[in-house]
C-alpha cells in the first residue's frame, strides 16, 4: 500500500495547529452537498407544477424531473471519490450505524431514487406504450433494440385508455407530493451532517439544514433554467442553419423560451430571498452572541475568507444576479450570466462552509489553508483536486444526454 | 353470557400484558446496555497527566510511534506534547513540532524569537485520546467501525472503516487522523493490547519523570483514582459534553 498522510499535500498550516489536523474534507465534500442540492432543487421545481398546479412551469417540469434523475445518479459519486476505502462504501447500506447522520444516506437516497424513477415512469408510460406499439415488427437492429427497451419499460402495462391515464395523473401528483419532503430531507440531512458536528464552531448551528435546503432549491432551479436555455439556444441554432422546415420558427422558440424563463425566475428570486435571510440571520446571531469561538470565526469571516464570502458569494453570487433578475425586459444573455452567477454563488456557499469550517484549528489559535491541487500527480491529487471536481461536474450532463435519448424530456408534448 | 365490570377489567389487563410482554422482548438495547449485560465492567481505564512533571523530552511520542507502528517520520501521531509560552503582556504562543517527538530544542516558538525576559510562564502539555465517556467520534461513524469497549477505551476496526473522516471531524481534541499505511481512522488506544496483559501503556513506561499514569477509575484504591478523587484536577474542553477521561494536574487556562 502507498504510504502518505492524507491532507498533507494540500494543507498549509499557520500558527498553532494540532499535529493531526489537516484539511480532511476537501473539494469532493464541497461537491457532495452541491450535487444533492441540485437534485433536490430540480425536483422541487418539477413538483411546483405537478403538485401545486403552477401551469406556467409545465414545460420545464418534465425536463426538471428527468434532469433531477441524472443528477441523482451522480450525487453519491463525490462521496465515493472522497472515501479512503471506496470499495467498502457499501457498508453504509449493509451495516448502518443509525446515530450517524451519514448512515441515513442509504435509506433516504434509495427511497428518493425510487420516488423519482416511479414518477418518471408514470409521466412517460403513455410514451413508452406508444413507442413499443409503433416499433413492433419494424426491421433493423436499432429498431429491434429500441423496441426491446421500450417494451421492457412499459412493464407490461399497456392500458392507455383515458381512465388509466387519469389514474397515472393522480399517481404522479401523489409521488411528486411525497417527493418534496423527501427531497428536502435528502438535502436537509446533508446540512445536518455539518450542523451536528459540535467540534466545529462554524458548522454547528441548527439553521444549517434549513440554509442548505433553501440554497439547494436556488441552485436546482438555476441549473434547470440554464440548461433549458442552452438546449433552446441550440435548437434555435439548428432551426436557423438547417434547410428542412421545422414545426416552429426560431423566433417562436425564442418567445416560448423567454416567457418560461421570466415566469420561473420569479420562483428563483423568492427562494433566493429566503436563503439569504437565513444566512444573514446566522451571521448576525453569531456576531451578537459572540461565544468563545467568535474571535477566530470573525478573523476567518471578515479576514481570511472575506473575498470568498462577501465578494464571491454574496456580491457576485447573490446581489448582482438578484438585480439582474429583477430588472425588467430580460434577455437571454442577461439570464445566462445571472444564472451562472447564482450557481457560482451557491457553490461558493458550500465551499465557504466546508473549507471555511476547516480554515481554523481546533486550538482556536491557528489556521489552515486549502491549496487545491490543480494538476494531479497521483490518485489523491486527482480525486481531491480540480480534476476530480470537474469529472463530477460534467457527469450529470453526460448522463442526462443518455437518458434523454430514451426518455425525451424536451420534445415530447 | 353477562360480563361483570371486574371480569372485563381483568380481561383487558391480561390482554395488555400478553401484548406488552413480547413487545418488551424486542426492546432495543443501547450498545452500552447490551455490553453491560454480557461483560463485566469492573474496569474503566483513565489517564492522569501531571503537567508540572513534564519537561517536553518527547520520549513518550517516540515510544508511542514505535509501539503502535505509526510511520516514524510522518507528522501524524497518536500522542503529542505541546509547548506553551505565556508572555508578560498576556500573549500566548504555542507549538508542537513533529508532535514534540524530538523534544523542544529550538528556542523559537511559532517561528518567533522570544526574549526570555518577556516570558511570564512556560510549560508542556502532553495530549492523547481522552477515551471520552460520551464519545462523539463513535456517535458519527456511519458504519460502526469506531466503537467503545466496556472498559471505556474507544477503538477503530481497521477492517471495517471506510475512511470517510467523519470521526476525525467530530473529535474536538484533534486526536484522530488517517493512518499513513492503512488509510483508516487512527487514534490513541491507551495501548489496550498492553493494558489487558497487565502492562502499562508505552508512553507511561517511556516517561522518565512520571508525568503520565494510567489506571482503573473503578478501583478506588488505584493510585490514579486516588489522585483524581483527592486532588484538584481538570479535563480538556469540558464544554463539549464529551466527558473526557484524561485528567490533568496543573492545567492552565491557556491550554487549548
Ligand atoms: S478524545 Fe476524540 S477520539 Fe478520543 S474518545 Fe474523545 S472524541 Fe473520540
Ligand atoms: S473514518 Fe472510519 S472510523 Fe471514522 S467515521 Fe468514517 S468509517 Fe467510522
Amino acid at each position: 500500500m502507498d504510504v502518505y498522510v492524507h491532507g498533507l499535500e494540500w494543507t498549509l498550516k499557520e500558527l498553532f495547529v494540532y499535529p493531526n489536523e489537516f484539511i480532511y474534507w476537501s473539494i469532493q465534500i464541497v461537491m457532495y452537498p452541491y450535487m444533492t442540492g441540485l437534485v433536490a432543487g430540480a425536483f422541487v421545481l418539477s413538483s411546483l407544477y405537478h403538485v401545486f398546479g403552477q401551469e406556467d412551469l409545465k414545460d420545464l417540469a418534465k425536463f426538471a424531473l428527468v434532469f433531477s434523475f441524472a443528477l441523482l445518479i451522480v450525487a453519491p459519486m463525490p462521496l465515493m471519490f472522497h472515501l479512503q476505502h471506496p470499495m467498502r462504501g457499501m457498508e453504509v447500506f449493509f451495516t448502518p450505524h443509525f446515530t450517524s447522520a451519514i448512515s441515513a444516506f442509504g435509506i433516504v437516497f434509495f427511497s428518493y431514487s425510487i420516488i423519482v424513477a416511479t414518477e418518471i415512469w408514470f409521466v412517460y408510460r403513455k410514451f413508452f406504450v406508444e413507442q413499443s406499439m409503433a416499433l413492433k415488427g419494424k426491421e433493423g437492429l436499432v429498431n429491434r433494440i429500441k423496441w426491446l427497451i421500450y417494451t421492457a419499460l412499459t412493464l407490461g402495462a399497456y392500458d392507455i385508455s383515458p381512465e388509466a391515464l387519469h389514474k397515472d395523473e393522480k399517481a404522479i401528483k401523489i409521488l411528486a407530493g411525497v417527493g418534496i419532503p423527501v427531497a428536502c430531507f435528502l438535502h436537509g440531512y446533508a446540512g445536518f451532517i455539518f450542523g451536528s458536528v459540535k467540534a466545529n464552531a462554524l458548522w454547528m448551528t441548527p439553521l444549517m439544514p434549513v440554509i442548505f435546503i433553501m440554497s439547494a432549491i436556488v441552485s436546482g432551479i438555476a441549473l434547470c433554467m440554464l440548461t433549458y436555455i442552452i438546449i433552446m439556444e441550440w435548437r434555435k441554432f439548428r432551426i436557423r442553419t438547417s434547410k428542412k422546415p421545422w414545426e416552429m420558427t426560431a423566433e417562436e422558440v425564442g418567445g416560448v423560451e423567454l416567457d418560461l424563463m421570466r415566469k420561473t425566475s420569479k420562483y428563483l428570486i423568492g427562494f433566493m430571498i429566503a436563503a439569504i435571510t437565513l444566512e444573514l440571520l446566522d451571521l448576525v446571531f453569531r456576531g451578537y452572541t459572540a461565544v468563545k469561538s467568535w474571535d477566530i470565526l470573525r478573523s476567518i469571516i471578515y479576514g481570511k475568507d472575506f473575498v470568498n464570502i462577501f465578494i464571491k458569494q454574496y456580491t457576485f453570487g447573490n446581489l448582482i444576479p438578484f438585480i439582474m433578475l429583477l430588472l425588467p425586459r430580460p434577455t437571454v444573455k442577461r439570464l445566462v450570466i445571472a444564472l451562472s452567477l447564482v450557481l457560482f454563488g451557491v457553490f461558493m456557499m458550500r465551499w465557504n462552509v466546508v473549507i471555511g469550517g476547516q480554515a481554523f484549528s481546533l486550538t482556536f489559535a491557528g489556521y489552515m489553508h486549502y491549496k487545491i491541487p490543480v494538476i494531479p500527480h497521483n490518485m489523491q491529487t486527482f480525486k481531491e483536486g480540480v480534476t476530480g471536481a470537474l469529472v463530477i461536474g460534467i457527469m450529470p450532463f453526460v448522463l442526462f444526454w443518455g437518458i434523454n435519448k430514451i426518455v425525451p424530456s424536451l420534445k415530447y408534448k | 353470557m353477562r360480563q361483570t365490570r371486574r371480569d372485563f377489567l381483568k380481561t383487558i389487563t391480561r390482554g395488555a400484558l400478553v401484548t406488552a410482554l413480547p413487545l418488551g422482548a424486542f426492546k432495543f438495547l443501547s450498545p452500552r446496555e447490551a455490553r453491560a449485560s454480557v461483560e463485566s465492567t469492573k474496569v474503566r481505564w483513565g489517564f492522569l497527566v501531571d503537567t508540572f512533571k513534564c519537561v517536553g523530552c518527547g520520549f513518550c511520542v517516540k515510544a508511542c510511534k514505535l509501539e503502535n507502528e505509526v510511520p516514524y517520520d510522518t507528522p501524524v501521531t497518536r500522542t503529542w506534547v505541546e509547548r506553551y509560552v505565556i508572555l508578560k503582556n498576556g500573549r500566548m504562543l504555542a507549538d508542537t513540532p513533529m508532535g514534540g517527538r524530538d523534544g523542544f530544542t529550538d528556542p523559537k516558538v511559532q517561528e518567533e524569537e522570544i526574549n526570555p525576559k518577556d516570558i511570564a510562564k512556560g510549560f508542556f502539555v502532553p495530549k492523547l485520546c481522552n477515551q471520552c465517556e460520551n464519545p462523539p467520534c463513535v456517535q458519527v461513524c456511519p458504519v460502526g467501525a469506531t466503537y467503545q469497549r466496556a472498559d471505556g477505551v474507544v477503538l477503530v476496526d481497521r477492517s471495517w472503516c471506510i475512511g470517510c473522516g467523519y470521526c476525525i471531524m467530530a473529535c474536538p481534541y484533534g486526536v484522530r487522523f488517517f493512518h499513513p499505511v492503512y488509510h483508516t481512522a487512527e487514534k490513541c488506544t491507551f495501548c489496550i493490547h498492553r493494558l489487558v496483559k497487565g502492562m502499562n501503556t508505552a508512553c507511561v513506561d517511556a516517561c522518565p519523570f512520571g508525568a503520565r499514569k494510567v489506571g482503573n477509575l473503578k478501583d478506588p484504591n488505584d493510585p490514579v483514582t486516588q489522585v483524581i478523587l483527592n486532588q484538584r484536577v481538570a479535563v480538556l474542553k469540558p464544554e463539549y459534553g464529551t466527558k473526557p477521561q484524561v485528567y490533568y494536574i496543573g492545567l492552565d487556562e491557556n491550554v487549548r
